[in-house]
């Protein structure tokens, strides 16, 4: 569930990793800047339109989406193209001080407060297998496989996809054999972020709310799901997004019984860390990845 | 150069990278004060044997010793520490140190100061600080890089860069130094002032280990040659003997042999 | 520190580089006396509120100063600095507070946070040893966040940390029986709290300086650097680089748990949203904004970063007299603008604002250099070009 969301988010930091071997810090700001442009344009057109409740986050999401493909390609044109050769501390200062731009940028507009997500989407549970679900659960998942095939297909199966993996191998030799490598990029941080889009109104309508400052923890367990599965490895950020979902929920459900009570489930969020930091020490190519050349 | 001592003994090293195997048993033995050298086609193995001997990889077999002192399975610095230096095939400065600094970093074996002796900065250190500072402008005089000490080693031009690194290399003061293609990239008059560099060396006691793809520079200078090819050794012995083998004229030396001197102009790195 | 330095001989024998002796030791003493006065003058130019910030200024740059031996001369990229700030800071919060009823003396819990928070380096630094870059940063990222989450929640079953409340009423600090919260008079001058703090920040922030300066021109040094610049090859020059690694984490954590038992016993309380990521971050902005590597960018940057929050508080002021009200409130500007600043320095000043001389050139070279390969112009022996 969780780990679906994760997993979407992670999609993006991987893939511009991939790319660029950046991280872009201001992706889980995206996500944010998503969740808040669909909660708004659900709020404003969903209030005694009378239209029915899918239709009205049909609706978000079809603005939000091309809302932060917008955000994302300018985060690429306005702050990264620019240190594209720049030390690479540079570029992180960049996506740091982007971030903190942008959760600021909503905190102006949106104010400090929690805005809600009206309940427009079924929520009385169904008991499938003996475990217990909500209509908008089963949307998250059905909607995340979904978008993954069409991710997997786009990049085995067309052009822009092959494109894409020739840049993420070599930049200078991808567009010597003339890919436009400005514009690959360029899409990357477009699919990265209409993929954030989605995910961020999955967990406006999955928590019921949003927050200006949920962007950066968000966007820290994505970047741990991507590390974890191998980053720059697409197929990997599914998987890890998935993996850590699971390894949150049953280790913040066991940890007080492991340890006898002394830990509670206010530990769940070192989970994420925990888990990042076992795999970075101990399996610094992730799940799926490959081991990353050393760079002389 | 009377009863040729063993310094360092290379025994039955093997390694392989997934499926392909970069050596196979390959052994040799360089007397001390000595200049070797390993010749062989690009992709032989010769900078894989450089880096088993130096430490930066760990052998699947076999094992190197160094005056009877195991090296194999000691960590990269140690193997410094016990006497072996060397360059890199594509030169790997410390770009933004000085040209002097960078030789001083060299000599990082044989110095003391800690952390604490650097913030009290007592008389003893002040003491070694001067000496290596001493050393290094001395090192630099040697290998004619003296006029750019103080200039950042990355802006330094291609040739200086080179022969910086064997100054780094020597500053460990290393009783053998290993060379990996000291000579690629430059042209007569530099490949002609290296050479009298590391005649320079062997007369000085140092035993030099070198990789060369310039076959006149190798046969005219060294006084044994191993040839490596598909990492194997296939002969081993004077430059004239090994010259004359027709497994190596069949391997390497046929078409440089014809043009002797002639570097392969397009080589790819 | 050139004071220092030209304090031991006298420094006629060798002519300095800027001026003459004698015009540099007028600058020496100018430079002190500004320094001494800095608290009159800013408090009756400013107000007493920037004597605050100025005392949070040395904070700042012993803190900067530290994660500078880190990410500055190692190149170890450390995201999670700030948990060596709140190992030192709870350290001093539990030993000198009621919270456990203990009230350890000031000369005893300095060192001794220097040396626990050293110890953290070293624990938090040795896993991470194999990792570079991007990864590294990302662990210590992950261990900062993972001290932080231990200090809010370590409150249950025992109560160690007192949870999200903090702990307050922490004891000030007392030099020889003299109390820095309290207001002393020499004569007829008088040293309220704020004046008492900054002169004890400015002397430990000078010794920082000095030992990051002594440790940057010595062989230890020169080893960080050359970890930075390639660790292969560092450790091909005969660097026992694991060990030298170490030392830098420690070294850096060490500086940070003085910054820390200061800042706790300077704010009287501490809790764990003082040591969040975003500090971490800031800390970061300092080494980075001045100038990785060089002492004095770095300061320039602590300074810079802690007073550039400050001074954005006139924006509301600012936006009263030209607009005739306030449209965006101060206080969620700062933050804007504070990353707006960071993008821009990184945009047009890669290299910081203050980057060492080295560096400066090593950029322009970088440019030049762009085409220079093997086999480009030749440079023989005596340096000049050959045919």
């Amino acid at each position: 569930m969780l780990g679906s969301i994760y997993a979407l988010v992670a999609l993006g930091y991987t893939m511009v990793y991939g790319i660029l071997g950046l991280i872009n810090f201001a992706h889980g700001e995206v996500v944010m800047i998503g969740s808040m442009i669909a909660i708004s344009v659900v709020v404003t057109i969903g209030t005694g339109s009378g239209l029915p409740g899918p239709v009205v986050v049909l609706a978000g999401v079809g603005i939000a989406i091309p809302a932060c493909m917008l955000l994302g390609a300018l985060l690429e044109r306005v702050a990264y193209r620019p240190l594209r050769d720049a030390p690479r501390l540079t570029a992180l200062i960049t996506a740091i001080g982007m971030s903190i731009v942008l959760q600021n940028l909503a905190m102006i507009v949106w104010g400090r407060q929690y805005i809600s997500f009206p309940p427009l989407l079924p929520s009385e549970p169904h008991a499938v297998l003996g475990a217990t679900v909500t209509g908008t659960q089963v949307i998250i998942v059905m909607l995340t496989l979904a978008l993954m095939g069409a991710l997997l297909l786009l990049i085995h199966r067309t052009r822009l996809g092959r494109a894409m993996r020739a840049t993420s191998q070599s930049p200078a030799l991808a567009g010597l054999m003339g890919v436009d490598v400005n514009r690959i990029i360029l899409f990357t941080f477009m699919i990265g972020s209409a993929l954030a889009a989605v995910a961020g109104v999955m967990i406006a309508g999955y928590y019921g709310q949003a927050h200006y400052h949920m962007g950066f923890m968000l966007g820290l367990k994505a970047f741990t799901a991507a590390v974890l599965g191998g980053i720059g490895n697409v197929s990997g950020a599914m998987l890890g997004g998935l993996a850590l979902g699971v390894i949150e929920s049953l280790g913040a459900g066991y940890i007080g019984a492991l340890t006898g009570g002394f830990l509670g489930s206010h530990y769940q969020d070192v989970f994420a860390f925990a888990v990042l930091i076992l795999v970075l020490v101990f399996r610094p190519s992730g799940l799926l990845g490959e081991r990353v050349a050393e760079r002389a | 150069m009377t009863a040729p001592e063993t310094l360092l003994s290379v025994q039955g090293i093997s390694k392989a990278f997934g499926g392909v195997q970069a050596l196979s048993g390959v052994s040799i033995s360089v007397a001390r004060g000595s200049v070797y050298g390993l010749i062989g086609p690009n992709g032989a193995g010769k900078t894989t044997l450089f880096n088993v001997i130096t430490g930066l990889i760990a052998p699947d077999a076999g094992c190197c010793t160094l005056d009877g002192r195991r090296l194999t399975g000691e960590p990269v610095h140690r193997v410094v520490q016990m006497g072996i230096a060397r360059t890199f095939q594509n030169i790997r400065l410390f770009h933004q140190m000085s040209a002097l600094e960078n030789v001083m970093v060299g000599m990082h074996a044989r110095s003391r100061t800690g952390a604490l002796g650097a913030i009290l900065r007592t008389r003893t250190v002040r003491e070694e600080e001067a000496r290596l500072e001493a050393d290094a402008h001395a090192l630099l005089e040697r290998v004619g890089v003296e006029a750019h000490a103080n200039d950042p080693a990355g802006s330094l031009p291609y040739g200086l860069q080179r022969r910086l690194e064997i100054a780094r290399a020597l500053a460990s003061r290393p009783n053998m130094v290993a060379l990996d293609e000291p000579a690629a990239g430059m042209n007569a008059s530099e490949t002609a002032s290296l050479r009298e560099l590391i005649v320079g060396l062997r007369d000085g006691g140092t035993t030099v280990l070198l990789i060369e793809h310039d076959v006149r520079l190798v046969m005219g200078l060294c006084d044994r040659v191993a040839v490596l090819d598909h990492g194997q050794l296939i002969a081993e012995g004077v430059p004239a003997q090994v010259q004359a083998d027709p497994a190596v004229i069949e391997a390497y030396l046929g078409a440089p042999a014809a043009e002797p001197g002639a570097r392969a102009a397009g080589r790819p790195h | 520190m050139p004071e220092a330095r030209s304090a031991a001989p006298p420094a006629a024998s060798r002519a300095g580089p800027a001026g003459s002796p004698l015009a540099r030791s007028v600058l020496s003493v100018l430079a002190i006396a500004a320094l001494l006065l800095a608290p009159f003058l800013v408090d009756a130019l400013l107000g007493r509120a920037w004597v605050r910030v100025l005392d949070l200024v040395m904070l700042y740059t012993m803190l900067a100063l530290g994660l500078n031996i880190v990410v500055g001369f190692a190149g170890l990229l450390d995201l999670g600095y700030i948990a060596f700030f709140a190992v030192g800071a709870y350290l001093y919060a539990l030993c000198a507070s009621p919270h456990f009823g203990l009230h350890l003396p000031f000369w005893l819990l300095l060192p001794a946070a220097a040396l626990v928070a050293g110890l953290f380096g070293m624990l938090l630094g040795a896993p991470t040893l194999k990792l570079r870059g991007d990864y590294l940063a990302i662990v210590t990222l992950g261990f900062g966040e993972i001290i932080r989450i231990f200090l809010n929640n370590l409150n249950a079953p025992v109560n160690l940390t007192n949870g999200p409340q903090g702990i307050t009423l922490i004891r000030p600090i007392e030099v020889a029986g003299v109390s820095m919260a309290k207001m002393h008079s020499i004569g007829p001058v008088s040293f309220p709290s704020l004046y008492n703090y900054y002169y004890l920040f400015l002397v430990l922030t000078l010794l920082v300086i000095f030992v990051s300066a002594r440790l940057q021109h010595s062989r230890v040094g020169r080893a960080w650097v050359a970890i930075r610049e390639d660790e292969l090859a560092a450790s091909a020059s005969g660097v026992n680089t694991r060990n030298l690694k170490l030392l830098a984490f420690a070294m850096g954590a060490s500086f940070g748990g003085i910054a820390g038992s200061l800042y706790a016993s300077f704010q009287g309380f501490v809790s764990p949203e003082s040591f969040g990521l975003m500090e971490s971050i800031m800390v970061l902005c300092m080494v980075v904004l001045g100038g990785m590597g060089n002492i004095r960018g770095v300061v320039l940057g602590a300074a810079l970063l802690v007073t550039l929050p400050e001074a954005l508080r006139y924006i509301g002021p600012l936006q009263r007299s030209l607009f005739g009200q306030v449209h965006v409130e101060p206080s969620d500007l700062r933050l804007l603008l504070f990353g707006v600043a960071l993008v821009l320095v990184m945009r047009w000043r890669p290299a910081g604002l203050w980057p060492s001389a080295v560096r400066r050139r090593e950029f322009v070279a970088a440019r030049a250099a762009a085409g220079d390969m093997p086999g480009g112009p030749g440079i023989s022996t005596d340096g000049k070009p050959s045919p």
